[in-house]
């Protein structure tokens, strides 16, 4: 593990803390149906259309687990470097709530289909690795709205036995921005692998983090507050921020921790108590009757390793071996799998000759701007692969120079037009022809007399003013790299 | 040709095949007598008007290769029957129209059968004397005011009483067996995952079984036929090539070996018990089948095992009933009020009794002592038969300990009432079939069953053993029509 | 092992049924009974046996990934308590 120099630390006075944190991420599972019962698992549905009678718990209904889950879920443990569990079992997690019709949830307690992994986080100052501790497969519960009625709860059971898989990392982060690396890490794996769309804002991707804090160097755990179900990278930062802080208040004043289930409030920016929690949680855990063991053989694993698309840590390692990008380069570019599609097409519609940092440029820097602005995500790019591809070859190639490709770009955005051809229509091809060029320089070096001789005697600062008259005379298209060439040689 | 409601299934099934009787015949006669015992309160729901309308419909299109052609039969009410209100024998499900069939009703239905109500039950199946259900008690055909027996109890008494021809129920810890004994009838309970559990409201979902029951063993094998099926639905279904048990009924048992456990011979056990077990394995012997001596070491510990893994499945398989989606609701101030009053009033005390006790074994500090225990002793049961079988093809005991007993008798005793069970549970822990036949009466005149359990699967190895008996035994129910005035 | 009036109440909570006192009274003596009678289990040694998991002889088979229940929502709803046709509806729980 390399050195952290920038260490995340609270301090008060003369002590310094350092903060524990581990994370139990919820991935909503990318399937047709659900876990145990054959309804469906679509987001935004009206309420109450997608539940069966399972799902309801009607009486007399029995689960029957769904295959595709088991695989999504041993793929994102491959992705994970995590132990693959050939024999799990499934619990029942006994508890009463409203949009939890069985009265239990059926869990994986002692013996989860995925053990022990890890995950590689490219951190500013080098690599870390943040260990796995398991993961299991989990029923979702339905919704409670709280805010349709004011004496009633409405539930809507459309997210009910809904397949989830439970990450639950090792308490290896340090900081909220760690915490922010590892979220997108593992959304990005689960994205490539296709297991877990990791929608945030559709609630595709939840996380209960748990917090501790200790004196700076110590190697024992503080007592730990868990804050449930935070739905962006942002509250959970400023969840974590404010937990840590809280709890180093109370260790300054003297007081102790009280070990509990907290929640974050998004309006006020604080955590709070759960009050409704009297007693703690027994949740009986017990092996489902209704459900056997669950077995998948060696060769069932290995289908499965051996179909896994290549996953972002060697994605990377090629970019940079093949291409030649840098690992700054290479981390963004791997960081989420459609800008890595959109890249490698990029790549492959360049062809022969192509100039990968202008293409890598191009992506990070206007494409990446302009997805910003319209806050857009790759997929939904007003500019394909293939016509980006053909910007940077017209660059490469001398047809424009890269100050006109900006304007070119802009009107690419209306339509995905082609660059080639707003090239010929505006008349924006570069004027390359050094006899023209030189013509129009000696024009202009005799036009201004003066100046010429000025920057002869030494005023260096004017050989910008004479190439903003030769751009200028030419109509912004002249080739900046021959103006340069042959100004040095006429001045 | 005799009376109808005298007729066996079979005797039934083949008068419709030679056209002798109509469905209507059949299902009018039922119905008659049905609605002449009332007094026993076998029935929760009574379907006799629609029953008679698909029986007419079946007669003027009859499908006589079908196995139960136009046959009228009544079910517990522990199955749910679509459109029909099924109660489990509950308050908390008083007003329950389910929009599906179960597995095994649907195969009953799919072989022409013809649903003529739901027969009553302990809550939730839980209870040895049908004394525990939201509709009452039901009484015993045998004799006023004795029990029938539980949880099938009305379906015991409604058989017995020829209110249905043959009937279902579900055995847990012996509830299709017992009462079977209690009521001079024939119950079967076939290897756990020979049925399909969908559809069937869960009481313990690794003990649950469900099973026909009938006058005598050909009609059980029959229905036996119709109601084991592999079904998808069901994760614990299993898929095994099932005999056809009626057809391949035999009453040779030549040679085979059946084993007598000392162990049930327990302690203060009546001495008619006692002879009852030496007349059968005089019967057994009869046949041409030898006896063996074996020993089943844990099966004293069966009945405190049953009665922690069994309420520790049900406190979890019971939590959906919580007033949400269906069902009783009591009103309350706020979520957890509402849960709690719907529950309390919505349960009667045995089932209340049994959430708890399953609650706590379950709970945190507990889970170790109690289930986990239990789970272990269980394996250790199972053992004793897996290790019995290698010797023996069979096994004979006594049904129960006693004949029926009288309403209201043990209701205040919990542990005396769950004694009952002692023959039948160990049957349940471990998977096994079991069959119960009557096998004689008791000084009173009270019929007394014995039982037979089998190796998994093997179910008609102790069909045909109870067929050679039977007739050996020719047992005659002294059933008097008290009830019927 | 003797179960009290608090574990009652305890065990009535988890299990969410309200039980008055006269009925807890009933049940402490009920499930001490019941408790004393399941002791018996203490007798036996299992430290090397292993749990049974289940009887039933056989893998958990899996299902393909397909939708089979559609929108029954009628159907689901139509026995619910309360009168709407959309959602479930419960009092508010205090959180």
């Amino acid at each position: 593990m390399s050195k952290n120099n920038s260490e995340y630390l609270i301090s008060r006075k003369d002590n310094q803390y350092e903060v524990v944190i581990g994370l139990e991420v919820h991935a909503q599972v990318l399937s047709e149906s659900k876990l145990f019962s054959t309804s469906a698992t679509k987001f935004g549905a009206e309420p109450n259309t997608q539940v069966s009678l399972v799902d309801a718990a009607f009486p007399g209904m029995l689960p029957v687990i769904n295959e595709f889950c088991v695989k999504q879920a041993i793929k994102t443990g491959i992705g994970l470097n995590a132990k693959i569990n050939k024999r799990s079992v499934f619990d029942r997690k006994n508890y009463f709530y409203a949009d939890l019709p069985q009265g239990y949830q059926i869990s994986q307690f002692k013996d989860p289909i995925v053990g022990e992994g890890k995950v590689i986080l490219d951190m500013p100052d080098g690599q870390k690795e943040i260990g796995i501790e398991r993961l299991h497969l989990e029923q979702d519960a339905g919704k409670s709205i709280h805010d349709l009625d004011p004496q009633n709860t409405f539930v809507d059971l459309n997210r009910s036995g809904v397949a989830l898989m439970e990450i639950v990392s090792k308490p290896d982060l340090r900081s909220p921005n760690e915490v922010s690396v590892y979220i997108k890490k593992l959304r990005s794996i689960m994205r490539y692998l296709g297991t877990c769309d990791g929608n945030m804002q559709e609630g595709s991707l939840r996380a209960d983090v748990n917090v501790s804090v200790r004196a700076k160097g110590s190697k024992e755990l503080g007592t730990r507050c868990e804050i449930k179900n935070v739905n962006s990278i942002k509250f959970m930062q400023m969840a974590i921020e404010y937990e840590a802080n809280r709890q180093v208040d109370l260790i300054e004043e003297g007081k102790l921790i009280d070990q509990e289930t907290r929640l974050f409030d998004t309006k006020k920016n604080e955590t709070r108590s759960m009050r409704s929690k009297e007693d703690a949680h027994d949740y009986r855990y017990f092996p489902d009757p209704d459900l056997l063991p669950l077995e998948v053989s060696d060769k069932f694993i290995a289908d499965l390793k051996n179909n896994i698309p290549e996953l972002p840590d060697d994605k990377k390692k090629r970019f940079i071996n093949e291409f030649k990008l840098s690992p700054y380069e290479a981390t963004i570019l791997v960081s989420d799998i459609d800008i890595a599609k959109y890249f490698e097409e990029v790549v492959v519609k360049m062809g022969k000759n192509k100039d990968m940092k202008l293409a890598v440029n191009w992506i990070t820097g206007e494409l990446f701007a302009v997805l910003n602005n319209k806050n857009l995500e790759i997929s939904q790019s007003p500019v394909s692969a293939k016509n980006l591809a053909i910007l940077v070859n017209l660059i490469k190639n001398g047809t424009i120079s890269g100050k006109i490709a900006k304007t070119v770009f802009e009107l690419m955005l209306e339509g995905d037009k082609d660059p080639q051809k707003i090239v010929e229509e505006k008349g924006l091809k570069q004027q390359s022809d050094p006899k023209a060029l030189e013509a129009l320089i000696d024009k202009i070096i005799n036009d201004n007399r003066e100046k010429a001789i000025e920057y002869k005697q030494g005023k260096e600062k004017l050989f910008g003013f004479f190439v903003g008259q030769a751009m200028k005379a030419s109509g912004g298209k002249a080739n900046p790299q021959l103006i340069n060439e042959i100004l040095k040689k006429k001045l | 040709m005799s009376e109808i409601i005298n007729q066996s299934l079979t005797e039934l099934v083949e008068n419709v095949k030679n056209k002798k009787l109509s469905s209507t015949d059949i299902t009018k006669a039922f119905i008659e007598r049905s609605e002449k015992s009332k007094e026993l309160n076998a029935y929760i729901t009574e379907d006799f008007t629609s029953a008679l309308d698909k029986a007419k419909k079946f007669d003027q299109k009859p499908n006589l290769d079908l196995k139960l052609p136009g046959i009228p039969m009544a079910v517990k009410d522990l199955f749910c029957t679509k459109g029909i209100k099924t109660t489990a024998g509950s308050k908390i499900l008083n007003n329950f129209v389910p929009t599906y069939e179960s597995t095994v009703t649907e195969n009953i239905w799919n072989e022409g059968a013809i649903l003529l109500g739901k027969l009553n039950c302990d809550e939730f199946a839980m209870g040895s004397s049908n004394e525990t259900s939201f509709f009452g008690n039901v009484q015993n055909p045998i004799d006023k005011n004795f029990v029938p027996g539980g949880s099938s109890g009305g379906s015991a008494s409604a058989v017995a009483g020829k209110l249905t021809p043959i009937t279902i129920g579900t055995d847990t810890g012996g509830s299709i067996r017992q009462p079977a004994s209690f009521t001079g009838t024939v119950g079967l309970k076939p290897t756990y995952g020979s049925c399909s559990r969908y559809g069937i409201v869960a009481f313990a979902s690794s003990l649950d079984q469900a099973g026909p029951m009938a006058q005598n063993v050909k009609d059980c094998a029959l229905l036996q036929e119709v109601i084991s099926s592999y079904d998808p639905k069901d994760s614990t279904s299993i898929d095994f090539e099932r005999n056809h048990y009626s057809k391949e009924l035999t009453n040779n048992i030549k040679g085979k070996k059946i084993g007598i456990p000392k162990e049930y011979r327990v302690d203060g056990m009546p001495k008619e018990i006692e002879e009852l077990w030496q007349k059968g394995i005089q019967y057994v012997k009869d046949c041409g089948a030898e006896t063996v001596d074996i020993s089943l070491p844990h099966t004293s510990y069966a009945l405190p095992t049953y009665y922690i893994v069994a309420p520790a499945e049900a406190s979890s398989n019971l939590a959906r009933y919580d007033g949400v989606k269906y069902g009783f609701r009591a009103s309350g101030e706020n979520l957890i009020d509402m849960y709690e009053k719907t529950r309390s009033e919505g349960f009667g005390a045995e089932v209340q009794r049994r959430i708890m006790i399953g609650t706590y074994v379950l709970s945190s500090g507990y889970y170790d002592a109690y289930y986990l225990k239990a789970q272990k002793v269980r394996k250790l049961i199972k053992n004793d038969f897996d290790a019995a079988y290698k010797k023996v093809d069979a096994i004979l005991t006594p049904s129960t300990p006693s004949s029926a007993f009288k309403i209201g008798e043990k209701t205040n005793d919990p542990v005396s009432m769950y004694l009952n069970d002692i023959f039948t549970v160990p049957v349940n822990l471990a998977g096994l079939p079991g069959i119960s036949i009557p096998a004689g009466h008791d000084s009173k005149g009270y019929p007394l069953g014995l039982q037979i359990i089998g190796k998994a699967f093997d179910e008609q190895n102790i069909l045909n053993i109870a067929f050679a008996m039977e007739q050996k035994i020719n047992f005659k129910n002294k059933i008097m029509d008290w009830w019927i005035k | 092992m003797s179960i009290d009036l608090k574990t009652i109440k305890h065990i009535s909570k988890l299990s969410r049924i309200s039980v008055d006192d006269k009925r807890a009274e009933k049940l402490v003596d009920d499930l001490n009974s019941i408790f004393d009678f399941i002791e018996k289990l203490n007798e036996l040694k299992t430290d090397n046996v292993k749990p049974l998991t289940s009887v039933a002889e056989t893998t958990l088979k899996l299902r393909p990934d397909e939708v089979k229940s559609k929108n029954i929502r009628e159907q689901i709803i139509k026995n619910s308590p309360q009168d709407n046709e959309d959602y479930f509806v419960v009092p508010k729980v205090i959180e």
